[in-house]
């Protein structure tokens, strides 16, 4: 497969290919009375995989569409490697865009929606050479067959795949994708992921990628951005999001399942989740009352474990066992690996990682120990 | 795959008995049901019946009672509707009375002396006709045109004020026409506007837009703006794009416009009565006057109204594949 | 509560079958999973069942009476629906109280079950709303409570959750499957979700171009797949599956790895025939040491692991769980090992799973050795 990838790398350059630094500083943008994005700003570098992350009406689409050039942000700047790109239209942008669903044009067959942006007045491609460019991403996309169809005969990880071959022929500077897939099903989403991701490592792209889906986010990104409400809460790789998240907001927005969050406080010198018979001894300097951050997985089942705990529900998913486990009134969400046997009403032992908590302060940022 | 096409369940089904494919219970509703279709159908349906067999009838059997159902069809209806006819004078009926004792008589001389009218020359109901074709044709164009451009910037830009502006459109429906008729009379004689195709084919054409933009922009609602978005970036600019993009999408809603402007501008009976006369005369105003003269002609009323009928029968025909998309467009969600 | 059964249900459309014909029997209190790709009968079968769509041929009985030709609101059952069928106009209490205001019950009978449902699905503060104001998950509470309201005989739900974004679909899961196990009601439940198939269902029912491909619990459907295709559908990812050739007590697999065939294989397997090596991502580890080996060709951080994705060759891919404590760079060849008790292995050309014939090395945790020695009969003959 990756030599599959290479006729793409010495494809006869049909446009120039320019670097890719893309500068967003303190972007605002307010739609009617609402503020959609405040003070956005960060750096995408050159061949970077650059994710935003966020929940639906973070401001994620907004984002990328005041970088595209279809909306106008009402302050701030947007620049192409430190060109200021304000003034021009989406067609002068030269970005391509790749949507959730709806953008192959139903009325046209495969190979002219893959045509339809080298036909634009701005480029004047002659058609033999529309036709070799083609030629060579539908191999590469492994759609070569499809070239004579109507896209309303195409199965949803088809459509998606020309989506992205028609952004890919254009060789533009930036790739912006708003939940590419999205609309797929687990499958297919599994295996375009990884398609793409090597696609643009190979090809040494710079993409921005929209999605509010974790996994997703830390599967693929080189480099993180979690928005919400319009403002960017943390940046930084996956390891940096996952290990150390900034807010609550973040630690329960990335892992599945969710962070445990408990209320917690201290006493003689250990730290007592409330409500629980959770108790584990701490050094570090913590304020009285706080929030604690256990992630499902560093909750570990074992014979020899501290605390007990009924098993109140087992989901079992495969690589991976959900266990819900009740300690005192508090619920606890273990995860195993693997096909768990423990049942419903069983009492097991567990324990949990010291070395992997999560601590936040009353407004819900991390407190810092290290 | 067939090997583990049996892979049932963990108890074995011990008997299994097959049932008949369809109950009878549920055959008889089905086909009761059906009959109700037909018959409700049918009922509906005999006004056109009435009409279509009228027009094939001589005239005592229009006037039989009991009505007949079997009759000897006869093109006199059609005869009467194209033709102008003038009561035969006295003297001259002694003429035919000869030629019918020779029986020597031809169809059109037997015609005149059974009536007593003799036909002096063709009726003014084919330019009646053709002034129709004209005016319902190039206004339905007009609105759809103009309802088209004006319905996708409505969709798809904001303007100040542009819910009111919407429903100020709407306004010019809100009237009936009659209430109208006489101010719009006037200003037309002014404008020398009365009697003319132009004048016509403007009122229809405004009184239609403000259709025409709402079930426009209604259809355009429906279309993705990715699609157009995408060309955007793309390369392609605003134009290029509705065109390229966006209309193609939009034939049905189209199509749907296209026929319920032009029935509207085919139909219409008060403004085409006051504003023309003879020029521009459309066939609606003018079926009922051949009332007149010598009695009712029914038989030519009847074919003047189905010969009337048959271009939007076949302009509906034509496009009812998009007309049932368009209609149910917004109604049928995935 | 009720049992349902299906006895040689089938749904055709002219020549096309939407379902072939099934047999099933689900048990009181017992919560199905009908799991397939779109297109595969899974719905066809849950409307069947609950009259929405009539049967080609079959029976459908309900605790031992036939319904097969009983109209929906005559069989007591209750249906989900997954764009929940709120009804717009109406306040959530109405919606909720609908069916018990259509039977005709008494004002303290409906406002008792009202509290009762309301009490236990928690939507108490939400009575007088309206549904279009209501988040996806609450829309689906309320859904529930209007299904719960009536104790039917069973409920049938059609992709309930499809329609909330996937950290509610995670917390709705275990609420609905809580749900059920409190108030023992027998539930078929239709999803193309394998996740949701397998935390929630007492038994899947695998279905694929209108036919059962596996009809077992989740335990058995994982590990013991009944054929590539259930292989391959269950799990993100699917089981992995390598195409290789037996010889000498050795599986030859691409790109010169051998995998010593694991004990109480041999009389399945004879010698000179290709056979397809399938196992799980976390029944392989990392190991210098390890049989096997392949180039990574990309890796999955996961939050609590890393997925690996090994080439072996050409585009023979693998998943192998690793730990995310390691580093794992691009092109690296990588040495991994498959633990011998969790190797499967499959016929490539009918694709059905090989049965091991010492039974004794299987796992099992219920008595579902008795079905599986049933099938290993007929898939050994094949090839002997």
């Amino acid at each position: 497969m990756t030599d599959s990838l290479s006729p793409i790398l010495n494809l006869p350059c049909l446009i120039p290919s320019l670097m890719s630094n893309v500068t967003l500083s303190n972007i605002t943008k307010k739609v009617r009375t609402v503020t959609a994005l405040d003070d956005v700003s960060f750096h995408i570098k050159d061949g970077e995989f650059f994710v935003l992350l966020g929940q639906t009406g973070a401001g994620k689409t907004t984002t990328l569409r005041v970088i595209a050039g279809l909306e106008k942000q009402d302050a701030g700047n947007v620049a192409f490697d430190d060109e200021p790109v304000n003034a021009l239209t989406p067609a002068d942008r030269d970005v391509a865009f790749v949507f959730q669903q709806y953008s192959l044009y139903p009325t046209m067959s495969v190979y002219d929606n893959l045509a339809f942006p080298l036909r634009s007045p701005v480029h004047r491609i002659p058609e033999t050479d529309i036709k070799r460019k083609i030629e060579q991403v539908t191999e590469i996309l492994r759609i070569s067959h499809l070239l004579d169809r109507k896209t309303a005969r195409l199965s949803g990880g088809e459509m998606q795949r020309v989506s992205i071959g028609r952004a890919i022929v254009r060789d533009p500077r930036v790739f912006l994708m708003d939940e590419p897939l999205s609309n797929l099903d687990a499958k297919l989403r599994e295996s375009l992921r990884v398609e793409l991701k090597h696609l643009q490592k190979t090809l040494g792209k710079t993409i921005l990628y929209v999605t509010h889906d974790q996994i997703e986010a830390l599967t693929m990104a080189d480099r993180i951005a979690v928005l919400n409400k319009g403002q960017i809460v943390q940046e930084g790789t996956a390891d940096d999001i996952y290990d150390r998240p900034a807010t609550t907001f973040v630690a329960q927005l990335v892992g599945s399942p969710r962070i445990n969050l408990f209320q917690a406080h201290r006493e003689n010198g250990s730290l007592v989740i409330t409500g629980s018979d959770v108790r584990v001894v701490t050094t570090h300097a913590l304020p009285e009352a706080f929030l604690l951050g256990v992630r499902p997985e560093d909750v570990r089942l074992a014979a020899d474990g501290q605390f007990p705990a009924e098993v109140v529900l087992a989901e079992p998913l495969g690589v991976e066992t959900v266990l819900h486990l009740k300690s005192g009134n508090q619920t606890l969400i273990a995860l195993v690996p693997g096909m768990s046997d423990a049942k419903i009403g069983d009492v097991v032992k567990f324990s949990i990682a010291n070395d992997k908590l999560h601590f936040f302060d009353t407004n819900r940022k991390r407190i810092q120990t290290t | 795959m067939a090997s583990f096409a049996e892979t049932g369940p963990r108890r074995p089904v011990v008997e299994s008995i097959r049932v008949d494919k369809v109950s009878p219970g549920a055959r008889t509703t089905g086909a009761v049901r059906a009959m109700v279709v037909v018959i409700v159908a049918l009922i509906m349906l005999i006004p056109i019946f009435v009409m279509l067999a009228t027009a094939f009838k001589s005239r005592p059997d229009v006037s039989a009672s009991p009505p007949k159902v079997f009759f000897q069809p006869t093109l006199e209806g059609f005869l009467y509707l194209f033709t102008d006819r003038a009561i035969i004078a006295p003297g001259r009926m002694a003429e035919f009375q000869a030629k019918a004792d020779a029986g020597a008589m031809g169809f059109l001389e037997r015609l005149a002396f059974d009536t007593g009218q003799e036909i002096t020359g063709p009726s003014a109901y084919v330019g009646r006709l053709t002034n129709s074709l004209i005016v319902a044709g190039v206004s339905t164009a007009l609105s759809v045109l103009l309802g088209t451009l004006a319905g996708y910037a409505f969709s798809r830009f904001n303007m100040p004020g542009k819910d009111d502006l919407l429903f100020f459109i709407l306004s010019t429906r809100m009237l009936p026409a009659v209430v109208v008729t006489i101010p719009l009379f006037l200003m037309y004689r002014q404008m020398g506007l009365y009697d003319t195709h132009l004048g016509l084919i403007l009122l229809y054409t405004v009184f239609n837009l403000s259709f025409a933009v709402w079930l426009m922009k209604g259809f355009f609602d429906e279309i993705p703006r990715e699609y157009e978005e995408a060309a955007l970036v793309d390369g392609y600019s605003r134009i290029q794009t509705f065109l390229k993009i966006v209309l193609p999408q939009s034939v049905s809603g189209i199509a749907a416009t296209t026929v319920f402007c032009l029935i509207f501008a085919w139909n219409e009976y008060a403004f085409a009565l006051m504003m023309t006369s003879e020029r521009a005369r459309t066939a609606p105003p003018s079926i009922p006057s051949m009332l007149g003269r010598g009695g009712i002609e029914w038989s030519a009323i009847a074919a003047g109204s189905l010969l009337f009928l048959i271009p939007v029968v076949i302009i509906t025909f034509a496009l009812r594949k998009y007309l049932l998309r368009g209609v149910t467009f917004g109604a049928i969600r995935q | 509560m009720a049992t349902i059964q299906l006895k040689q249900v089938e749904k055709r459309f002219g020549e096309a079958y939407a379902v072939k014909p099934l047999d099933l029997t689900i048990s009181d209190g017992e919560f199905i999973v009908l799991l397939g790709p779109s297109g595969c009968g899974k719905t066809t079968t849950l409307r069947m069942i609950s009259g929405l769509e009539t049967v080609t041929a079959g029976q459908i009985l309900l605790d031992d009476k036939n319904v097969t030709w009983l109209h929906p609101s005559a069989r007591d059952i209750a249906f989900v629906f997954q764009f929940y069928a709120l009804y717009p106009h109406m306040s959530v209490r109405d919606n909720i109280a609908f069916p018990l205001k259509a039977q005709g019950e008494t004002k303290e009978l409906i406002d008792e079950r009202l509290k009762l449902v309301v009490d236990l699905l928690r939507i108490g503060h939400l009575l007088n709303k309206r549904p279009g104001g209501l988040s996806g998950g609450d829309k689906q509470r309320v859904a529930l409570a209007r299904a719960l309201v009536r104790r039917p005989a069973a409920f049938l739900m059609d992709e309930p959750l499809g329609a909330l974004d996937a950290d509610l679909r995670e917390s709705m899961r275990a609420e609905i499957r809580e749900l059920q196990l409190r108030l023992k009601a027998t539930t078929v439940y239709v999803t193309h979700d394998q996740i949701e198939a397998m935390a929630m269902g007492d038994r899947i029912v695998v279905m694929s171009a209108a036919v059962v491909q596996q009809a077992d619990t989740p335990t058995q459907v994982y590990y013991n797949p009944a054929n590539l295709f259930v292989a391959k559908f269950i799990g993100s990812p699917g089981m992995n599956l390598v195409q290789g050739n037996y010889a000498e007590g050795i599986v030859r697999l691409p790109g010169d790895n051998q995998y010593p065939l694991p004990p109480g294989w041999q009389n399945s397997i004879t010698r000179g025939e290709n056979v397809i090596l399938g196992f799980r991502p976390e029944s392989a580890h990392v190991s210098p040491e390890g049989m096997l080996q392949g180039q990574v060709y990309a890796t999955h951080m996961h939050g609590s692991y890393t997925m690996l994705h090994l080439n072996m060759e050409g585009d023979n891919v693998v998943h192998v769980r690793a730990d995310r404590s390691q580093r794992y760079p691009i092109g690296a060849n990588i040495r991994f090992d498959v633990d011998a008790q969790m190797a499967r292995f499959f016929n490539p050309q009918n694709e059905t799973a090989l049965r091991q014939h010492q039974e004794q090395s299987r796992m099992t945790n219920d008595g579902l050795a008795v079905s599986n020695s049933q099938s290993s009969v007929s898939h050994s003959q094949s090839y002997e």
